[in-house]
């Protein structure tokens, strides 16, 4: 039972940081129509930073504030220099331009960084456990994980839907056209957005940097997983991102954990050990399957708002 | 067909490609046959790709699963002791076609990015499903011990046959492309590329000619698996990751999408160009940094990915679209 409940903390931990990803995936593929294949380099670009600077200042809290304001200017500058001039294209044009971006970006950091991939090491204070439940132990990290991610949930819940920036992006989304007639600076907006999505991707990366190690192409693997997200959810809706981003955490956690014990009733052990783990990795893939030939539009369909 | 610089390119490419094992047994060059042998298998994937993509208006991100499903089935048949072509290539046409009438027939239900994404999904499943086979090799890969057996005089562990092989098979399927995108089924095609709905409303059924055409580009790109796993003699998961659906898919754009050949200059472009442009940087570096300009040259992808957004901003309709401009500055 302890296992059951640890497993599913894992699921909310991994949906919610899943949820960081797609949220910056969605909110600029609904407002700006852009398919950003290049998110999942903001991810690893954000993991490096912390990396970087949590060795600088020896403060790990310090080098991820450092690496979130980074990845922020990283994200705006990367909209004003290419993604400024994709909208509005073809979403083939998107796949490509922002593809090319993912070369560059790794390339980038394999000349700066160096091949071998970095670890981030967690202060002394985070690196235990805590007691949850009479009983139970878990990672005080992870914990922390899932609160800063709900927080930056609720923010972004707050942000779009109660204030005036909020209903800009919003208004940017149904008519680009007319709220720039009606004098709001709409570059400038998009530049924000972007490297608000920018800076989401780069918590989630700087996050799981301890956790996994820091490595070229962390980025590709779950930006794949987000984009199955966001399909999942409905593409544009941050309220589709994130219980589709739950849904898929618990999905994936707990059929790596229990599949193969599940298999093993039908199947032989040695079969079940050999299928179960491509089975776990297919899962999601399925589920995102399902949904999209039930609901072609997806769980949340944003032309719904 | 006249005779603008552009065509005259066109033709000038395709005989150099049926001139060039001649000119690697003159000069002893066996590495330029090898790479391409791959270039010229890589370009029959991209061609199948533009049949869906250019003319068909599918986006599809999935396109090197049946690059994994061809060349896997060459591979297990192998693995399993049963080396005839005559099995082996069947069997991989008939898996790539089976897998994209299922995944076709689900996904051509959307439209737009929910298209392009649920093929990736797809695509993405098979790779897992193939990583998981255990018995042949999992993520590893399978070492594949001897090429498809033929009738006595085709070899294809003979370099020049097996070039010629490829060449031959890719000839071919730009002449079915060019036959089917001009045909009355192509039109259809290109039709519901344009508009669907009215195409509908005209009466065609417009759902069964795409899927037909996702199937047909489908079993193309398998071939070119078969052969992928025959040149390397090796196939892996990796050559169905997500991408090398992107390189299929930069190939085609890259060289012009929606023209026949378009998809083979950008093979060929995309892949010289990797071979090429570490050798570029190192010499254009030299001058700067001296010596340590060689060291640089194996960062070449840091060129090759923002030059393929220029080609997105600045060279709608790729390398065949420029070559097309030519003519309308050569006669005004």
């Amino acid at each position: 039972m302890t296992l059951f409940i640890e497993q599913c903390l894992n699921g909310l931990q991994f949906g919610l940081l899943l949820f960081l990803l797609a949220a910056g995936l969605t909110l600029v593929f609904g407002i700006m129509d852009l398919v950003n294949l290049a998110h999942g380099s903001l991810y690893m670009i954000g993991a490096y930073f912390a990396a970087t600077f949590a060795a600088w200042t020896d403060s790990f809290v310090l080098g991820a504030v450092l690496a979130l304001l980074a990845t922020l200017v990283v994200g705006m500058a990367v909209e004003m220099i290419a993604m400024r001039r994709l909208y509005g294209r073809d979403h083939l044009d998107h796949v490509l331009g922002t593809f090319g971006l993912i070369l560059f970006f790794d390339e980038a950091v394999r000349l700066i960084w160096g091949p071998e991939g970095l670890s981030l090491p967690l202060p002394s204070w985070l690196n235990t456990a805590v007691t949850i439940l009479p009983g139970m132990q878990y990672s005080a990290y992870r914990l922390s994980i899932i609160v800063v991610s709900l927080a930056v949930a609720v923010f972004l819940y707050v942000l779009v839907m109660r204030t005036r920036i909020g209903m800009l992006i919003r208004a940017g989304a149904s008519n680009r056209e007319m709220v720039g007639a009606l004098g709001v600076n709409i570059k400038l907006l998009y530049t924000l957005v972007f490297g608000l999505g920018a800076a989401l991707a780069g918590l989630a990366g700087l996050m799981q940097a301890p956790i996994l190690t820091v490595q070229i192409g962390m980025g590709e693997n779950i930006l794949i997983v987000a984009f199955v997200i966001t399909v999942i959810g409905g593409i544009g809706s941050v309220r589709g991102a994130f219980i589709a981003a739950l849904l898929v955490g618990f999905v994936d956690t707990l059929g790596r954990s229990y599949l193969p014990d599940l298999l093993r009733l039908v199947l032989s052990p040695n079969a079940a050990s050999t299928a179960a783990p491509a089975l776990a990795s297919m899962l999601i893939y399925l589920l995102m399957a399902i949904v999209l030939v039930v609901r072609p539009e997806g769980l949340f369909p944003a032309s719904a708002k | 067909m006249s005779t603008t610089p552009r065509n005259i390119l066109v033709v000038a490419l395709l005989a150099a490609l049926v001139l060039l094992p001649v000119y690697a047994g003159l000069t002893g060059d066996r590495f330029m046959l090898t790479l391409f042998t791959r270039i010229v298998i890589l370009a029959l994937a991209a061609v199948s790709l533009n049949l869906i993509l250019g003319y068909g208006g599918m986006m599809s991100f999935g396109h090197a699963a049946y690059l994994g499903i061809g060349g896997y089935a060459v591979g297990m048949l192998a693995h399993e002791g049963i080396y005839t072509g005559f099995v082996q290539w069947p069997v991989a046409l008939a898996a790539s076609a089976l897998f994209a009438l299922v995944i076709g027939a689900l996904s051509l239900r959307t439209r737009g990015v929910y298209f392009i994404m649920i093929t990736l999904a797809f695509a993405q499943m098979a790779y897992y499903g193939i990583a998981g086979l255990a018995r042949y090799g999992g993520d590893d890969g399978l070492t594949i011990y001897k090429r498809s057996q033929f009738f006595a005089p085709i070899d294809l562990s003979n370099k020049v046959q097996f070039y010629y092989l490829c060449l031959a098979l890719l000839y071919g399927s730009i002449y079915l492309v060019w036959r089917l995108v001009n045909s009355r089924f192509g039109m259809v095609i290109q039709g519901s590329r344009s508009n669907d709905l009215r195409m509908r409303a005209i009466g065609f059924p417009t759902y069964r000619y795409r899927l037909v055409c996702f199937v047909i580009a489908g079993t193309l790109c398998g071939l070119s698996g078969a052969l992928i796993a025959n040149h390397t003699d090796f196939v892996s998961p990796a050559m169905m990751y997500w991408t090398r659906s992107g390189d299929l898919i930069i190939m085609v754009v890259l060289g012009g999408m929606g023209s026949v050949v378009g998809p083979v200059i950008g093979a060929v472009a995309l892949l010289v160009l990797e071979e090429a442009l570490p050798s570029v940087i190192t010499f254009v570096l030299h001058p700067f940094m001296g010596e340590k300009a060689a060291g640089y040259g194996e960062f070449w992808q840091i060129v090759l990915g923002p030059l393929l957004l220029l080609v997105v901003l600045f060279a709608r309709g790729g390398i065949d679209g420029l070559l097309a401009k030519l003519r309308a500055k050569a006669v005004p």
